[in-house]
């Protein structure tokens, strides 16, 4: 058998997978595991395959995505703590042009930024909003969130959360499907191969919303924090399957442009 | 001169605003400067210029919709009164941390806490020391008529521009209210995408292949330190853009120093004063940061004594004092609670604490 050289196969017709050029070469210094890598590079694989990399401006949380301006090559913003939807209102409405998302945490969306986010996607802005729910403060060293699961221990609940204590998980994204400024609501994960790709549909899809005017976009990524669950990644994924899913349901809560667009007009018509 | 109008302060903030070319202006209502907001959205300015202007849901919303227009080399503005202005704190620390360019206008009011929707200028410290977190300043300018709530527009965002900082007109209740002839400035178009590319291409998040990020955070105490003494240059040569206006202060032997209402309030206490043959004249600081420090050591060290007129219980009075490096006496008058002292008041207060007190 003639022996096979690097430089036979190593050819553009041969790629089957290439990191997308939006995504700087720069160490991520994500956790290995944590779920805000895939969602990172998802984001810039939908920008590069729309070509709008020159029009866009992302805005990051603060929490351990505060960072994402490192990563990506568009031009960014960097928000305080929970007030990503009000900068992104601002930019899209100065530059109604141009492509607007936000990239929060659960306790930057679901807490401290709740309102900014309700009225964001109730006045309907043309934004996409990507939120990364891992059920915990992330980047302050795995406090409770908003959307910590009842039982579930963190530092700040270190028996665990208790209802009577410190109340209900937020299911903040039915809340914002219920708002008639929201086009598209739907809930995604990135652990397993085929979850991935469903999830860069729906970021597909929201842009392309976007593009349409149609109203606000939200794309819920529910997620792990193997460091601040204190679990090896592998564990984390398996935890979210068996725990997380169950209360924060997969799949589309709202999408209003799916038929067609007469019925998107119809409910438009029907909202107002 | 542009046009003559007879109008209120709040309202001409509005027209100057629509007139200065600027391209957002977001607020959230609040007395005694409701009017702003409420005159653009009568106006409809974008229909006429296409300023965007919105009714945000609180003002920590409506100074970070300030940040995210700043950032795109936009010129942006909001406007609030006291409770409001301490709410946008947070958002005023990112403005400056990140260097960006903005009007917010304060048209204060009495405090703490709701405190009184009437005048006050209580928000001194607030605004001239920072207010927010970390080593910062803002720009700010304080208007004492009508007309300088048109003028200042320009000028402010002028300043902010320049330095890439946050500029505060600090107005109050009494001037908001108020209605006074104005001669409006003449209208300048709002800078296209093109312009502001040429201007701000450098930082602002237009959308461009540059990766132009604009944040206040670095973990590297190294480059922080730099980023904190970058900002302190910056303030240190803003130092030149104080300005005061001195009033019968050349054969005066007493001297007022006020700003904003209080500063109107001495003009007749001086004629009052003159009468009966004291020689008092007004220094009125126009820029509180920067404060006019030199001008006021060259006046004041040549006074008998100085009188710090404020409608607070006494805060500008300490810089007052540092500018005429305590060597002369220097003693603070006021009315608090939103009460404008009288010319009566303020006479009696400088034969008492200055004059009879030596
Ligand atoms: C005003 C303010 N309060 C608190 C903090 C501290 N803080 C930083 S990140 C964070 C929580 C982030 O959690 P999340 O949004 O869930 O992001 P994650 O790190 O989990 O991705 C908090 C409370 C802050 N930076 N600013
Ligand atoms: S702490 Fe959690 S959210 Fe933050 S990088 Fe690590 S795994 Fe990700
Ligand atoms: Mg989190």
């Amino acid at each position: 058998m003639a022996e096979i050289e690097l430089k036979d196969i190593i050819k553009e017709e041969n790629i089957v997978y290439k990191k997308s050029n939006i995504i700087l070469d720069r160490t991520m210094h994500y956790c290995p595991g944590c779920s805000h890598g895939v969602t990172h590079k998802l984001v810039a694989e939908v920008i590069e395959d729309m070509g709008i990399q020159d029009q866009t401006i992302g805005v990051s949380p603060v929490g351990c995505s505060v960072f994402a301006y490192n990563y990506l090559d568009i031009d960014w913003q960097e928000a305080a703590h929970g007030r990503a939807p009000a900068v992104a209102t601002a930019i899209k409405r100065l530059l109604p042009d141009k492509y607007v998302f936000t990239y929060q945490g659960d306790g930057d969306l679901a807490s401290i930024g709740a309102a900014e986010i309700l009225h964001a996607c109730n006045r309907g802005e043309h934004i996409v909003c990507i939120f990364v729910n891992n059920a915990i403060y992330g980047m302050t060293g795995g406090q409770m969130a908003p959307t910590t699961l009842v039982g579930m221990k963190t530092a700040t609940t270190p028996y665990g959360r208790d209802i009577d204590r410190n109340g209900y998980p937020l299911k903040i994204t039915e809340l914002i499907a219920q708002l008639p400024g929201t086009c598209y609501v739907t809930r995604q994960s990135v652990d397993t191969a085929a979850a991935v790709r469903k999830t860069k549909k729906a970021i597909r899809k929201a842009f392309e919303n976007q593009r349409d005017k149609k109203g606000t976009s939200f794309i819920e990524v529910v997620s792990t924090c193997n460091s601040g669950w204190k679990v090896d990644p592998v564990k984390a994924n398996q935890w979210m399957r068996d725990h997380m899913f169950k209360f924060y349901p997969l799949g589309d809560m709202k999408d209003a442009t799916r038929d067609n667009p007469a019925d998107y007009e119809q409910y438009i018509k029907e909202e107002k | 001169m542009g046009e003559l109008r007879l109008m209120k302060g709040n309202e001409v903030l509005a027209e100057a605003a629509i007139r200065a070319g600027v391209d957002g202006y977001f607020g959230y209502p609040i007395t005694p400067q409701s009017e702003v907001m409420e005159t653009l959205m009568l106006r409809k300015p974008w229909e006429e210029t296409g300023m965007v202007v919105l009714q945000a849901e609180s003002e920590v919303a409506s100074i970070n919709m300030v940040y995210g227009g700043a950032a795109c080399g936009k010129k942006v503005m909001t406007s609030s009164s006291s409770p409001g202005y301490s709410l946008m704190q947070e958002g005023i620390s990112y403005l400056a941390g990140a260097e960006l360019p903005c009007v917010i206008i304060n048209v204060s009011r009495g405090g703490p806490g709701l405190g009184t929707i009437q005048p006050s200028q209580a928000d001194y410290f607030q605004v001239t020391k920072g207010g927010g977190h970390g080593d910062y300043h803002v720009i700010a300018l304080a208007p004492n008529s009508v007309q300088e709530m048109s003028d200042f527009m320009t000028l402010a965002f002028d300043l902010a521009f320049k330095y890439r900082c946050p500029a505060v007109i600090l107005s109050d209740g009494a001037i908001g209210q108020m209605m006074e002839k104005v001669y409006l400035s003449d209208f300048v178009p709002r800078r296209t995408e093109e312009q502001i590319r040429k201007d701000c291409g450098e930082w602002c998040t237009l959308g461009s292949k540059r990766h132009n990020v604009i944040t206040s955070l670095e973990l590297d105490s190294v480059v922080m330190e730099q980023r904190n003494i970058a900002l302190m240059k910056k303030y240190a040569e803003m130092q030149k853009e104080a300005r005061y206006e001195a009033y019968m202060t050349d054969d005066a032997d007493y001297l007022f120093v006020a700003f904003g209402t209080a500063s109107r309030i001495c003009k007749k206490s001086i004629e009052m004063a003159r009468e009966k043959g004291i020689k008092a004249g007004l220094f009125r600081p126009i820029t509180l940061y920067p404060f006019p420090t030199k001008a006021l050591y060259e006046i004041g060290t040549k006074m008998k004594g100085i009188l710090s007129v404020e409608m607070n219980a006494g805060q500008m009075v300490e810089d007052v004092k540092l500018a005429v490096e305590c060597k002369v006496p220097v003693e603070w008058a006021g009315r608090n609670g939103g009460i404008i002292p009288s010319p009566d008041e303020v006479l009696e207060a400088l034969e008492t604490k200055i004059i009879g007190g030596k």
